[in-house]
């Protein structure tokens, strides 16, 4: 069954044509990454099924649902700017959370401070976190809502390399826990064959769709596994890269 | 330790060796109309026998902070909203960046004629020197909050007045309250000028009086280091109120 569907999608600014005729199906729990060369309008992808932006033609449905706006139940994940710095880690977690009781939203922020590994920072504010910490603050305070579908906006893409690597690990664990359906922004096509059940690869701008792989590699990914790599150059192929520096 | 002790002690010695120049130079020059430093701390002294010390310094006060708090309720809601609304700001803006270069010293006619002799005629010449980088100041920090916090907060669902109080006042503050002190500085800076009209108190009459009325020199430099003092005193307490803030 479909969670997510893009139905005819194009998309411009001015002059402009960014993105032309997306058709595509995300199943309900699935974690797809759409990936593609900077300036394809893979962001305004996911800014117009976030409801941020009017496409100007087709449309995105969610359960079947037209989106016409933001939505509470999806939540779109920024770079780990995204987190107010005026509050501090409990009071980001609680952000969303205006709607509930005082003793809800008390041990939906414990939960998802503890989910993401920020236990004993509840009181500390954004500048005193590392980059990576303010990017699993910003993931609790998506998840901290109960969204049914979460948008990442290249999430990982300001953080150190080491650092990267930890959070895709985070990332999945959380994903196997809550079994949320992701869209996840990226240009790094590593990162999409280690995350994603499937990758959508995009073309120049106008965006188009250029393949869609299958990632049949079970979870935890072995990164020098044959069909790792196979895959891996696929894409690299399918970008039009040589494998070599 | 040490540096605390730099902190104090080298403004300090600054301090003195201004004042012995000061005094230096009366001595050499000989001049019997500008006092020395002796003399003003003497003319201070009386001051404070004839009870104006403190009534000068409140009266002062008194119409800095009155002038000031209008030009703070009136400014903040009235940038912010210049800068909420993109059209109505770039309409505006104009005619502000035309009114901002203008002294407020060439309202004080103005202010005579729709004032009269009033205290009203100064709070509202320290009101327009106040009002200007206050407006200025929370219109761009509402154009310059990062996109990615209002659409945060749409995002979750706040509506219009929650984003207001969570999203936009708290993201836009942090600039506001640096334009707060500055604007502050401004309407102490305007005291003299604008006590020089419509009214018989406070510092910057004091000085304009203490001139005037039998040239006592000593009370006119004890005025304006009065001025100094309460003005360092104020942006002291400004600056730390600040900080404690952005430490919160």
């Amino acid at each position: 069954m479909s969670k997510v569907e893009f139905r005819g999608l194009s998309m411009r600014f001015g002059a402009t044509e960014v993105l032309r005729d997306i058709n595509l199906s995300v199943g309900e729990g699935e974690l797809v990454c759409i990936l593609g060369p900077s300036g394809c309008g893979k962001s305004t992808l996911l800014n117009i099924v976030g409801g941020f932006l009017r496409p100007a033609k087709g449309e995105v449905t969610i359960d079947g649902v037209p989106v016409t706006g933001p939505d509470p139940r999806r939540i779109f994940v920024f770079q780990e700017r995204g987190v107010f710095p005026w509050l501090n880690v409990e009071q980001n977690v609680a952000f969303g959370l205006f709607r509930l009781t005082e003793e809800e939203k008390r041990s939906r922020v414990a939960r998802y401070i503890q989910l993401v590994g920020l236990g004993g920072f509840e009181n500390a504010y954004p500048r005193e976190l590392s980059g990576g910490m303010k990017q699993r603050l910003e993931v609790a305070r998506a998840l901290a809502v109960h969204p049914d579908v979460l948008y990442l906006d290249e999430p990982f893409g300001a953080l150190d390399s080491i650092t990267r690597l930890q959070m895709r690990r985070e990332l999945l664990r959380i994903w196997q826990t809550e079994r949320k359906t992701i869209l996840f922004v990226t240009h790094d096509i590593e990162e999409s064959v280690q995350l994603a059940d499937r990758v959508v690869v995009l073309s120049q701008r106008p965006g188009r769709v250029r393949r869609v792989l299958d990632i049949d590699i079970p979870h935890p990914r072995d990164l020098s596994a044959p069909r790792y790599i196979e895959l891996r150059d696929a894409i690299f192929g399918e970008i039009g890269l040589a494998h070599q520096v | 330790m040490i540096r605390s002790a730099e902190k104090v002690l080298l403004p300090l010695a600054a301090a003195a060796v201004l004042l012995g120049l000061w005094q230096a130079a009366v001595a050499v020059t000989g001049t019997t109309i500008f006092p020395s430093p002796g003399e003003v701390v003497l003319g201070i002294g009386e001051l404070a026998r004839r009870s104006l010390l403190w009534r000068s310094i409140g009266d002062s006060l008194l119409r800095v902070g009155a002038g000031y708090a209008l030009a703070v309720v009136t400014g903040i809601p009235l940038g912010m909203t210049l800068g909420w609304f993109p059209l109505l700001g770039r309409a505006v803006n104009p005619v502000i960046q035309m009114l901002r270069p203008i002294s407020p010293l060439a309202w004080m006619p103005l202010a005579v004629i729709w004032f009269g002799v009033s205290n009203a005629a100064p709070v509202f010449l320290i009101f327009l020197a106040a009002l200007f980088p206050i407006v200025v100041a929370s219109m761009n920090a509402v154009r310059n909050i990062p996109p990615m916090y209002l659409q945060a907060g749409r995002n979750f669902g706040l509506s219009a007045p929650r984003l207001m109080a969570q999203v936009i006042v708290p993201a836009a503050l942090p600039p506001i309250l640096v334009a707060l002190r500055i604007a502050f500085g401004v309407a102490w800076l305007v005291l003299v000028a604008a006590e020089m009209i419509a009214v018989d108190s406070g510092l910057g009459y004091l000085i304009v009086d203490a001139r005037n009325a039998g040239k006592r020199y000593d009370l006119v430099v004890g005025g304006m280091l009065l001025i100094g003092l309460v003005g360092l005193t104020l942006d002291t307490a400004f600056r730390l109120l600040i900080s404690e803030r952005s430490r919160a």
